[in-house]
């Protein structure tokens, strides 16, 4: 394979991975948050979050690389190309037994990843790969309410009492410890730049940033920092929980018709 | 999804005998009753009783299938059952919403019903207290429970009380891609592999008896009282707890027989004298037990839903605090 499809094929798992994986954890949280409107709101977003990875996963297929559900159940940690805050756990304890998570994680992280996939998609939008370009302006249109949905939380939570006030810090105080990966494109970068897949990571970058800060009281001023890079196949045991869980019966018989 | 009739000893009617007489003209007309009008208090706490078990069920029905939402086996199964789900959810908050204006004279409200759940006081469906073993329980609890509940919820689609009915025609509608959705997982599994129909077969042994005793018991002296007699005088509901039994019986038998499944009774059959589904009797003991939280996964679900609202609480504080709209 030349270095160009390889280069591509990792952004697209990025995309999907990214995807898969929030609305992994948005699937544990359903029937679980604060109240009934947020819980019917946040899955719709988890749903659509399903679909985009879907697409992304469809497009790999079309490259070639498998069957969407073998490449959504079947591949190891170290295949992942999710950033490693994507995969982080809603909180304490497990989904179906002791859900201690935590909404502020859920908001912060809702926040950024969305801010930052607006920014992605756009683009996107004039990525030299057109099945690319195409998939972000489907995405684009209900992206913008999943972003929407997960500021107006932002917004009144850092305007209201003294504990989600320092909920919301200490989540986003973590958040800017690990999403450094997030705006990486893995060891293809340089490709993806050269064949016009994607625009200047640092520009994004940037944009991201300036977007957060124009809309987030009390950013860290450090810089963006990461324990591993997911873009790297770098993962947490968190992840290899998740993947347990989301293909628990996928693997009883992978070749079934369920 | 849905409720059987709830045990409730009948409010007394100690009302203004001219208002009464006018309500009863208008039930018997086919007026529909609004939230505002007037209405006896023992036809207000029948349908406070009713419609808030039938909507904190839906969303305590939510729990045993969304323990199989992030386990589902395709990208494509996922999806289907987070939707499915997420209206079940919806269809809780539909008709708490009906409740709770039905409630406001007693200045109750959402939080009063959350808690009456957590406290044991308010009861939830018979079969949601019932573990999830499978995937094929996933498909079970959408295909037979979910049938089950659009059975027992056409019976009432005509109900005097306006914001009910109309909330049902929705739901009901619903309830019907549930049940397809219900009904293609048990097809993939029913033509799949040896392992897969044994799933299948040993998820609809297990769910036989809370399916028998879904529609509640056929009559009051089985467990103590019941309120069918009350529902049907003022047209909420039509037909009883065992003519629904017997329509989903005639419904479903077949479709259980040509999918080569059999049920956990030798003595269920049709007879053609007395045209009716002859069965055995579920334990109705078991079922006291199970509404009374003392089902298999009772505490375990109620304990998910206290965790939920414990830890919860300061997103609440803090949006009243806020001010603002709920997001």
């Amino acid at each position: 394979m030349d270095k160009r499809n390889e280069a591509l094929i990792d952004l697209l798992y990025q995309c999907a991975d990214d995807d898969l994986l929030v609305s992994f954890r948005g699937s544990e949280w359903l029937g679980l948050a604060p109240h009934i409107e947020a819980d019917v709101a946040f899955s719709s977003i988890t749903q659509n979050t399903m679909g985009h990875a879907v697409y992304f996963y469809r497009l790999l297929q079309e490259l070639g690389e498998g069957d969407v559900d073998v490449l959504a159940h079947e591949r190891p940690a170290v295949k992942r190309r999710n950033a490693v805050y994507l995969e982080k756990r809603n909180g304490d304890g497990q989904y179906d037994e002791d859900p201690y998570f935590d909404w502020a994680l859920a908001v912060v992280r809702g926040y950024f990843y969305e801010t930052y996939k607006r920014v992605k998609l756009i683009s996107f939008t004039n990525s030299s790969y057109e099945p690319l370009a195409t998939c972000a302006k489907r995405i684009l249109p209900e992206q913008r309410y999943h972003l929407a949905y997960w500021e107006e939380w932002m917004k009144q939570l850092q305007q209201s009492s003294p504990t989600a006030k320092e909920k919301i810090r200490t989540r986003i105080e973590e958040a800017w410890s690990l999403s450094l990966d997030l705006v990486d494109f893995g060891q293809y970068e340089q490709t993806l730049l050269i064949e016009g897949y994607i625009n200047d990571p640092n520009e994004l970058k940037q944009q991201w940033l300036s977007e957060l800060q124009s809309k987030v009281k009390d950013l860290p001023t450090r810089p963006l920092e990461q324990v591993k890079n997911g873009r790297n196949g770098e993962h947490t045991k968190d992840l290899d929980e998740a993947l347990t869980t989301l293909s628990e019966v996928y693997r009883t018989d992978p070749v079934a018709q369920w | 999804m849905y409720h059987y009739l709830e045990h409730q000893k009948g409010s007394k009617t100690n009302e203004d005998p001219i208002l009464y007489d006018n309500f009863m003209q208008r039930i018997e007309n086919g007026d529909k009753i609004e939230a505002n009008d007037w209405m006896p208090a023992e036809y207000r706490d029948t349908l406070i009783k009713l419609i808030s078990m039938h909507g904190i069920s839906e969303i305590m029905g939510a729990l045993p299938e969304k323990e199989w939402v992030p386990k589902a086996p395709s990208l494509e199964r996922k999806l289907a059952i987070m939707a499915k789900v997420q209206d079940e959810m919806g269809h809780g908050q539909l008709l708490l919403r009906v409740t709770e204006d039905l409630m406001k004279p007693y200045g109750r409200n959402r939080q009063h019903l959350m808690e009456d759940l957590l406290s044991g006081r308010l009861k939830f469906h018979n079969v949601f207290h019932m573990p999830t073993k499978t995937w094929a329980d996933a498909g079970m609890v959408g295909w037979l429970v979910d049938g089950a509940a659009i059975i027992s919820q056409t019976n009432m689609l005509d109900a005097s009380y306006g914001p009910y009915q109309r909330a049902l025609q929705r739901i009901c509608k619903e309830e019907v891609f549930h049940a397809q959705h219900g009904e293609s997982i048990i097809m993939a599994l029913a033509e799949g592999t040896e392992d897969q129909r044994k799933i299948l077969q040993d998820s609809l042994n297990r769910w036989w008896p809370s399916l028998l005793m879904f529609f509640g018991p056929a009559s009051a002296e089985t467990t103590g009282s019941s309120k069918q007699e009350i529902t049907i005088k003022y047209n909420i509901r039509k037909s009883t707890n065992e003519e629904l039994r017997q329509a989903f019986l005639d419904k479903y038998m077949p479709r259980v027989f040509s999918l080569g499944l059999t049920v956990p009774d030798e003595t269920m059959h049709y007879d053609d004298v007395q045209e009716k589904w002859i069965y055995q009797q579920p334990d109705w003991n078991e079922f006291k037990l199970i509404i009374q939280n003392k089902g298999p996964r009772s505490k375990a679900r109620l304990k998910v839903r206290e965790i939920a609202y414990s830890n919860n609480s300061w997103v609440r504080e803090a949006l009243a605090v806020a001010g603002g709209d709920r997001p």
